[in-house]
């Protein structure tokens, strides 16, 4: 059996800002396993500009963005194997891979990072009636043919779901000829960037057409059609509001996924709301030595964050190697309270010597609002927000002297008050 | 005249509405920091954006390589850019800022390259 110090599943942009991070602090003895043919993730497909804005202070495209951390794992010789399948990772940090050169891989890790990203929720997790003609995909299959491999999936085009990759492919089927004819989004707001609806679809006279979904799609070999139908408070569709709407491709953009099969398998608790493991404030799962970070751990709006959140689970990973890790451990529970859908990390050492930032999602748009911290039952932070929006993760941060005044009885909670 | 558009400058995405006088600008309304006046001023006078899409590459791992406007361009000429763009093609092996198409369309931007390939 191979025997590394630290073992990163996972080579996009969360897996190797932790590794370089374990570099940084002092673990020689790297290897990062990912599963396509070049390290990047996701980010070598996403060709539009954006990303690095708050990590870097400059607009990058997704290529750009990951080959600086790239050429950064290459000065800094942090091994690597790509097209390298990782099947398994047990509870006592043996991991099991799989490629053509080496046949199968077993590891002896002393820590491992899980950053396998997410995926996409597939045409199977939504109920449209229908046939299984082609020209039915997601978004991001879709962004993989035009962007990676080089053709068009089809020319009249409608979106389902207004996430971000939806947009950003309608303005890309557009660049390249297609026409776009609408995207539709479940919801009464869009789950996408205002950036992005505006440059993406106000720019080139898309439609966006809000609490409206596709309820059927047409034609037996390819896509003819679909058709689309308002729906009610409920999310049901209203009888009467039918439309069909013709069309060769139906693109989805209906929620990520986090890919979660190992950390399942390994038996680490879970967050039923990030489908996530439930983490502490380096990023450390309830299995003692194993970290997430990334989409894996909670889906992400900006890569700079997921960057950021690499980092730390780089750093706790390396300290927990080093043996350097707070002995003194008593965990308090994060509530996410009432506008609060979630918070990353789900539990925090009441003993931490640093200040501890927590991520969140709210639940809907609010306006004028307040974010307000409770630690112990006291306010600590109350914090006035003209916006926030499910899009856009938020945070607040915990003083460690706050933290430390707490005891493991207490209670900390993060609200929206309206 | 009055026009309407959603500010970009912050994610708060404010609702502006531009009185215009024939191309001039009398007022902007709806921004909630001077930066969306700002924005509204430039939308209207000379609107540019980023244009990031692909070129096709002979002997390379793809078939394409992704491209990008060294800085932004007219709104109104990336329609025009996408088609001068579309008819080059590029030999593997090509490297990240490497030029394709100097001064596009005279509007000062270069497509570079962003990938390796």
């Amino acid at each position: 059996m191979l025997q590394y110090d630290l073992v990163v599943v996972g080579g996009g942009p969360a897996g190797m800002a932790a590794a370089l991070r374990a570099r940084d602090f002092g673990i020689q003895n790297i290897i990062i396993l990912e599963r396509a043919e070049t390290l990047g993730g996701i980010l070598e497909q996403c060709i539009h500009t954006g990303f690095g804005l708050h990590y870097f202070g400059e607009e990058l495209s997704g290529p750009e963005y990951a080959a600086r951390f790239i050429e950064l794992v290459e000065d800094q010789k942090i091994e690597y194997k790509t097209d390298t399948m990782v099947m398994d990772v047990t509870e006592d940090k043996v991991v099991t891979a799989i490629n053509k050169e080496d046949g199968l891989l077993k590891i002896q890790a002393k820590a491992v990072i899980l950053a396998m990203g997410c995926r996409e929720r597939p045409r199977g997790a939504l109920s449209i009636a229908g046939t299984r003609a082609s020209g039915i995909m997601t978004a991001g299959t879709a962004q993989k043919y035009v962007n990676i491999d080089g053709y068009m999936p089809g020319r009249k085009i409608v979106i389902l779901g207004s996430g971000d990759i939806g947009l950003i492919m309608a303005r890309r089927m557009t660049l390249e000829g297609a026409e776009v004819k609408m995207v539709c989004e479940l919801m009464p707001y869009s789950g996408g960037l205002t950036r992005n609806i505006v440059q993406c679809l106000d720019d080139f006279g898309i439609p966006l057409y809000l609490s409206t979904t596709v309820i059927a799609t047409h034609g037996k070999d390819r896509l003819e059609g679909v058709t689309v139908a308002q729906v009610d408070d409920k999310l049901q569709p209203i009888p009467g509001t039918e439309k069909y709407v013709e069309c060769d491709t139906l693109m989805l953009s209906v929620g990520l996924i986090p890919e979660n099969e190992l950390t399942r398998n390994i038996g680490i608790s879970m967050d039923r709301i990030t489908n996530g493991a439930v983490v502490n404030e380096m990023r450390e799962t309830d299995c003692e030595g194993i970290f997430a970070c990334g989409n894996v751990l909670h889906v992400h709006d900006l890569v700079d964050y997921v960057t950021i959140e690499a980092q730390i689970a780089g750093e706790g990973a390396a300290k927990y190697i080093l043996n350097q890790q707070e002995q003194n451990v008593q965990y308090v529970h994060i509530t996410a309270g009432n506008g609060v859908r979630y918070t990353v990390p789900q539990k925090v050492n009441i003993r931490s010597k640093d200040d501890i930032k927590v991520y969140f999602r709210v639940g809907q748009i609010y306006k004028n609002a307040k974010v307000v911290l409770t630690c112990g039952g006291k306010v600590v932070s109350s914090k006035k927000k003209i916006k926030l929006a499910p899009g856009e993760m938020e945070n607040v941060i915990i003083p460690d002297e706050v933290l430390n005044s707490l005891s493991d009885t207490d209670q900390i909670v993060v609200e929206v008050e309206a | 005249m009055e026009k309407y558009m959603t500010c970009v400058a912050c994610p708060l995405g404010c609702q502006l509405t531009v009185t215009l006088d024939g191309d001039e600008v009398i007022s902007v309304t709806g921004n909630t920091c001077k930066r969306g006046d700002a924005y509204a001023r430039t939308e209207i006078s000379c609107p540019v954006r980023s244009l990031t899409t692909t070129v096709k590459c002979e002997g390379g791992i793809h078939p394409v390589v992704p491209v990008k406007s060294s800085v932004p361009i007219p709104k109104d000429k990336m329609m025009e850019c996408m088609k001068i763009i579309n008819s080059v093609t590029v030999q593997a092996p090509v490297s990240v800022g490497q030029v394709v198409i100097h001064n596009i369309l005279g509007t000062d931007a270069h497509i570079v390259i962003t990938n390796i390939n």
